[in-house]
């Protein structure tokens, strides 16, 4: 399990943030470890960085972690989380620029070092 | 003249409370362009804010800047709270190498607004808190020590919200609409205007 990077959901909903990772659970199975997050700090639509940050952590594998958001305002607040690691695992996270649900399955099925990505 | 820890307190405090009023506004200018989420988001941030002012006021002030920043990453839940946060603590990390306030007022918001733009992917003229942050800017760096400085920034500040109505939204959730976006004032710059102008008004109740 350690030989995969971890994928993180963002969305401004936890109901597609938790489908989503369903849905790469169906494909991967326990194989790849999976968090995920939704919601602003009251419990609405919005996304919350120490949520996300909690959520990196949880996901954390050496290989590093592969984040996939939906809208700008989850993206944003992934970028701020990351900046908020510690410095010798910020760099071994990437936000990828991709839809949420494609992007998730592909990345728990690729599985590469998220730091070769493309950002 | 340095900037008292008192001034500074109640300038933070009348800021706050200015954001947190027009919460009505900013989720109403947002509802027609947006997700309608902005007013009770800045609503959020400047509550914990305030809640915290005590503790901010206590700090020097770099670090109570940093601090009024992570603050509002943490609480706002939107992109306006890392866009609003990385502002304060860039802002903050600027005056902690040896820069004073006011003397340094207009290097310490340009290094804020320098912050947000990087942060947002964005610059003047995209519908955003851009369009207030950057032309206060100009006015700051254009009248520090000028009699007429606090007048010229808030008059700024209200022409360059107006100016965002007929601009169309190329960043954001707005960006999502196109030209639909046109006509309405962007909730962000109204925002930023909110702040801009309520420091103003602390400040000239002070002299």
């Amino acid at each position: 399990m350690n030989d995969t990077v971890g994928i993180v959901i963002v969305s401004h909903s936890k109901d597609i943030a938790k489908g989503t990772a369903d849905m790469v659970r169906q494909m991967v199975g326990s194989e790849v470890k999976v968090a995920f997050c939704g919601g602003n700090p009251d419990g609405g639509l919005g996304t919350n960085v120490s949520v996300i940050i909690d959520a990196i952590n949880d996901a954390w594998s050496p290989k590093g972690v592969a984040i996939l958001v939906d809208l700008g305002g989850a993206e944003t607040n992934s970028e701020m989380a990351v900046e908020m690691l510690e410095p010798a695992r910020r760099d071994l996270v990437v936000v990828c620029n991709a839809p949420i649900v494609e992007g998730a399955v592909m990345a728990a099925t690729e599985r590469r070092v998220a730091a070769h990505w493309p950002r | 003249m340095s900037l008292q820890p008192e001034t500074f307190k109640t300038l933070v405090r009348v800021a706050a409370e200015q954001v947190i009023a027009s919460a009505p506004e900013l989720t109403s200018l947002d509802q027609a362009i947006g997700d309608g989420d902005h007013g009770t988001n800045m609503k959020r941030g400047f509550e914990a804010v305030l809640s915290k002012l005590d503790a901010i006021s206590s700090q020097p002030f770099d670090e109570a800047l940093k601090t009024i920043g992570k603050t509002l990453v943490m609480t706002v839940g939107g992109a306006s709270g890392p866009l609003y946060g990385s502002f304060f603590l860039a802002a903050g990390e600027a005056l902690s190498h040896s820069r004073q306030l006011p003397d340094d007022l207009a290097e310490v918001f340009g290094s804020g607004v320098s912050a947000v733009s990087a942060r947002g992917r964005s610059h003047a003229g995209e519908k955003t808190m851009l369009d207030v942050l950057v032309p206060v800017l100009e006015t700051l760096k254009a009248g520090v020590g000028q009699p007429d400085l606090i007048e010229r920034i808030r008059t700024t500040a209200a022409d360059a919200v107006e100016r965002t109505a007929p601009m169309q939204a190329t960043k954001g959730r707005a960006s999502f609409l196109g030209p639909r976006s046109v006509g309405h004032i962007d909730p962000g710059a109204r925002s930023s205007c909110v702040l801009v102008q309520a420091v103003c008004a602390s400040l000239e109740g002070r002299r």
